[in-house]
């Protein structure tokens, strides 16, 4: 058996795994990064990129579509079709130069990488089932970095017709009927995309609401835009199981219970972090819930080992995972860095996107929020996307911004702001009086700011 | 609103350049007529030179280190006062606040590790300054901090605990408010009337006059105004406006999490910091920059400059400028160094006698000062001489003379905030024991406070050198040039002596005399060491008049 010894051994090359490896590279730990399937983890694989990039030629796709037909612009092209199978070997083009991109940062940072499923041994031995047999790796400190996957419901259990979103990702054909059980983000995401290519999408959603843990505010145009698209919405409504002859999806509404014909059911009802079956159980770290628990320095219950990314809760975002991987790596080099982060923005790449960053309205005692429609903005007007707002959400005797959100197309592009302003703990009159370029979305973002001061210019 | 310098005045005896040690005021601060501009040094003496005019600083005459002519201008102030009639610069009125005409920001300006904590609005900064902790004891060695920088105290709170030579002592707080700087670590021996911390507290709480500021203990009784503006230390504005950021650092309340961009985070994490003990002075209580600057009173490091704690290994080096007082030690301990070729004599003395005679002397002292072993050594010295008048005597080498002095004039190695001050106890063999010791705790006060007058800082014809409890085993003292000898005094100790029959505990001491090895003879040196000893055995012997 191989025998490699390192300082920092890392099992996941997500975004949590490949970026503590890459600033412990830069910050000279010696360090070893196993990764079981390919490196980019859930993120750059199956995740964040590939769903941005069939969103994107969805876009593209009903943006074709519309010129088909009559429009406001007085384009006139003719219908156009779509051959999906060549869309994703697109998608995995971009894929694989992503992935190849990390395995080219790990090797400048000087962190070795080896390919193969891990086992733990001990809080300091990782066992690896490598193409040249087993090695064995000791270390003096391990990170936990094995990310999630699809949650899968008993009585939908995948395979056949029954789909996660790994699989919606990889369809060389557009499926005729799409039913989606779980009406979270990523659910919503394929679906608006499926639509736009031609799918006839239903959503079944258990909660009263669409993407429950934002407020109706948010998801009101999100909804609208659905119905306009043609997707069936039922919400407060339980998906059982497949009908007897497997062509359609049983719910049950609450009154009564229907078949949702479907030839592809695609079930995205969150995710389950990777915590069992590669011999974490042995270490008998502490829990919290399903996830590992850890400390403000990503630290675990046992001396030495640490997690971070989706195996320790939620948000499970790639961008949280990166800065806990930064965070974990500059520990181990023996800087004093913390977990102090102030906010960490999330972004639903629905139509319209939504993009929350700090605290909703009503979450912290006596804030107020400032609402600032895209209908009196310019610029939306000019792409031809008025509906959605920006909302910041502030402290009124302080202006302290607690929280900025916004629904709109394109305002994914916009959270960098916001979550600038709360880290540098932003007062409204910081946002109000900057200049913003017009005429851009982001000027919403200085009005609604104004709004707040009782100074808003263009309402 | 006008221009006016002040000058560097003449700082006597006929000098014309003094060397600039010390800033008290950066461009952009508003200083009051008498603050404390700068610190100047001369040929032994430091000098403060106090502000003419109330306003605000918009120019600095030189870098700690430079030398400035006698009458050229140290600072330039713009007020709103009269020149008075004699100076000159009211023929320039409208002069440029810089040469180049640009007013510089502070950020442009060097910081130096003197930059003064600054209080918020209503608020002041005073001192809590190491007591006299009894027995005539000068220093003491700081063994616990019951607080740290952040902590709120309250009157009579206990602070520190520090441990003389035989106590240890804990030090109450004189004020409510915020600690803002402690004095030193664990381990340090801080002088008596040395800061021992810096409480922020509501203004008008140190109004004694016991407020100096932290840079010059007991020397200017300056409050740290809180008329001054809180953002101060990076301040861009032009001076003038300055002034009118409003100040606001009030304390969060009760739970409230800091608001800090992340650079000042991260800074704070760097330096250990934590946050929540910081009240804010930016808008929304946010933490700035500044208000870590006034905490930890320290230049601005890049974020790779950091000093990973725990075990990582140290990087980076740190350029300390030699000047002022400390240049002049080290010239002058090169020159000794070079010169003498030193023999070192250390022998060990049983001290047991004279500490009873000093514990009986002191028993019946009530409250007056007490006696230290220093009183009897110094007798024990001018003694000695008698005998040896060759140890009592400069060497003026460069022309081969010889002159043995008459008068017994005792240096008294004092270590001082500014370094190592020999003050002068004139005619030693004239005093006796109590006002011996008075007139040393005077001398030494004198020169930690940077009080002493030059003829208490020359004139020494033989100096002792003792480090209190940190007086080692041993010690290779530097001789005093021109003198020939020096006499160091170590630790005191209880140590088991063989008594013929039987181990006894008896207090001993050791002492290190170095003699110049030019004119004095091994055994000369030896015969004078325990002509010493013999007399610090059996102190009856100092007294007797033979
Ligand atoms: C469809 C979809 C869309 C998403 N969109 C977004 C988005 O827009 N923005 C966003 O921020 N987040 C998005 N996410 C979430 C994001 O992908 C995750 O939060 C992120 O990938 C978590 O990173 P991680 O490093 O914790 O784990 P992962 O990315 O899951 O990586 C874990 C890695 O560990 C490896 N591994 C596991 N066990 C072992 C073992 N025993 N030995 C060796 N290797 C092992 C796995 O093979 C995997 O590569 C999306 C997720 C999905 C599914």
């Amino acid at each position: 058996m191989t025998s490699l010894t390192c300082t920092l051994l890392i099992i996941g090359a997500g975004p949590g795994g490949y970026v503590c490896g890459i600033r412990a590279g830069q910050l000279g730990v010696d360090t070893i990064v196993v990764e079981g399937q390919k490196p980019g983890g859930t993120c750059l694989n199956v995740g964040c990129i590939p769903s941005k990039a069939l969103i994107h030629a969805a876009d593209e796709f009903a943006k074709a579509r519309s010129f088909a037909g009559e429009n406001e612009l007085g384009i006139s092209a003719g219908a156009p079709s779509i051959d999906l199978a060549i869309t994703v070997a697109w998608k995995n083009g971009i894929v694989k130069r992503l992935t190849g991109g990390v395995s080219g940062l790990l090797k400048k940072a000087k962190t070795r990488y080896v390919q193969g499923q891990a086992r733990i041994i001990d809080g300091k031995t990782v066992e690896v089932a490598t193409a040249d047999g087993p090695a064995r790796i000791t270390c003096k400190s391990l990170v936990i970095a094995t990310g999630s996957k699809p949650f899968e419901l008993p009585f939908l259990p995948f395979g056949g017709t029954v789909i996660s979103s790994t699989e919606a990702l990889d369809l060389e054909t557009v499926p005729q009927k799409l039913a989606i059980v779980g009406g979270g983000y990523i659910g919503l995401e394929i679906g608006t995309a499926m639509a736009k290519l031609g799918a006839e999408v239903t959503v079944v959603e258990a909660a009263e609401h669409i993407l429950p843990q934002y407020d109706a505010e948010l998801t009101k145009p999100v909804l609208a835009r659905l119905k306009e698209l043609g997707i069936t919405v039922h919400l407060s409504a339980k998906a059982k199981g497949l009908s007897e002859d497997e062509t359609a999806l049983v719910v049950d509404l609450g009154k009564d219970e229907i078949d949702i014909l479907a030839d592809k059911i695609l079930v995205t009802v969150g995710r389950a972090p990777v915590v069992d079956g590669f011999g974490l159980e042995d270490l008998g770290l502490s829990m919290n819930g399903k996830f590992i628990a850890t400390d403000a320095y990503g630290a675990t219950s046992m001396r030495g080992v640490y997690a971070i990314g989706d195996v320790t809760g939620n948000p499970m975002l790639a961008h949280r995972a990166m800065a806990q991987g930064t965070i974990v790596a500059e520990h181990v080099a023996g800087l004093p860095s913390v977990w102090d982060k102030k906010a960490i923005p999330a972004v639903c790449f629905t139509d319209p996107e939504i993009v929350t960053v700090g605290a909703l309205p009503g979450e912290v005692p006596g804030s107020v929020a400032a609402v600032f429609p895209f209908a009196a903005n310019g610029r939306s007007m000019t792409m031809e996307r008025s509906d959605g707002l920006v909302r910041v959400v502030y402290d009124p005797s302080s202006e302290l911004i607690l929280g900025i959100q916004a629904v709109g197309a394109g305002v994914s592009e916009m959270a960098g702001e916001f979550s600038l302003a709360l880290e540098m703990a932003a007062r409204l009159t910081d946002l109000g009086d900057t200049i913003h370029a017009h005429p851009t979305l982001g000027e919403t973002t200085q009005e609604s700011a104004l709004k707040g001061l009782g100074r808003a210019l263009h309402i | 609103m006008k221009i006016l310098a002040v000058k560097l005045p003449d700082v006597g005896e006929g000098v014309t350049a003094a060397e600039l040690v010390e800033w008290h005021v950066k461009i952009g601060d508003v200083v009051r007529e008498d603050d404390t501009l700068a610190a100047v040094m001369t040929d032994k003496a430091t000098v403060e030179i106090p502000s003419l005019y109330s306003g605000t600083v918009t120019w600095i005459g030189g870098e700690v280190g430079d030398t400035l002519a006698v009458g050229s201008d140290l600072v330039r102030i713009e007020t709103d006062a009269e020149a008075p009639v004699s100076a000159d610069l009211a023929d320039e009125p409208a002069r440029a606040p810089e040469p180049e005409g640009v007013v510089p920001t502070v950020e442009d300006a060097p910081v130096t590790a003197s930059e003064k904590p600054v209080a918020p609005a209503g608020k002041v900064i005073v001192a809590v300054k190491l007591p006299d902790v009894g027995e005539g004891v000068t220093e003491a060695e700081l063994a616990e901090w019951n607080v740290a920088a952040g902590d709120i105290v309250k009157e009579d709170d206990v602070i520190a605990a520090v441990m003389t030579d035989k106590a240890t002592v804990e030090i109450p707080s004189l004020y409510s408010g915020k600690v803002v700087r402690l004095g030193g670590s664990v381990g340090e021996v801080l002088a008596v009337g040395s800061d021992l911390v810096l409480i922020e507290t509501d203004a008008g709480a140190g109004s004694s006059g016991n407020t100096p500021s932290p840079e010059a203990p007991a020397a200017t009784a300056s409050k740290v105004d809180a008329a001054k503006p809180a953002v101060q230390p990076v301040a861009r504005p032009s001076p003038a406006r300055a002034s009118a950021v409003p100040a606001n650092g009030a304390p969060r309340a009760e739970g409230q999490p800091p608001l800090a961009s992340p650079s000042v985070r991260a800074r704070a994490r760097e330096a250990g910091l934590d946050l929540r003990q910081i009240a804010g002075s930016g808008p929304a209580g946010r933490i700035t920059h500044a208000d870590i600057d006034a905490v930890f009173d320290m230049p601005r490091r890049s974020p790779g400059q950091a000093a990973p704690p725990g075990r990582a290994a140290r990087t980076g080096t740190e350029e300390i400028k030699v000047i002022g007082m400390r240049r002049k030690i080290a010239e002058r301990m090169a020159l000794a160094n070079a010169r003498i070729p030193h023999i070192t004599v250390v022998e060990e003395v049983d001290v047991t006698a004279l500490e009873e005679l000093r514990e009986k002397l002191n028993a019946g002292r009530g409250d007056k000062p007490k006696l230290t072993v220093l009183p009897f050594v110094t007798a024990t010295l001018a003694k000695a001489v008698l005998d040896h008048p060759e140890m009592n005597a400069h060497y003026l080498d460069d022309d081969g003379i010889i002159l043995r002095h008459a008068a017994v004039n005792a240096g008294i190695a004092t270590m001082t905030d500014a370094g190592l001050v020999v003050p002068v106890l004139r005619n030693a063999e004239a005093l006796d024991l109590f006002q011996t010791a008075a007139e040393i705790t005077r001398l030494s006060e004198a020169a930690r406070t940077g009080k002493a007058k030059r003829d208490e800082l020359t004139g020494s014809t033989f100096t002792i050198t003792s480090l209190g409890p940190l007086g080692a085993l041993a010690t290779t003292p530097i001789i005093n040039h021109p003198e020939v000898a020096i006499l160091g005094i170590n630790k005191m100790a209880t140590r088991p002596m063989w008594d013929g029959t039987q181990f006894v505990p008896r207090k001993m001491m050791n002492i290190s005399a170095s003699f110049d090895h030019r004119v004095i003879d091994g055994w000369d040196a030896a015969v004078f060491v325990q002509r010493i000893k013999s007399l610090l055995e059996t102190p009856a012997l100092i007294f007797m008049e033979t």
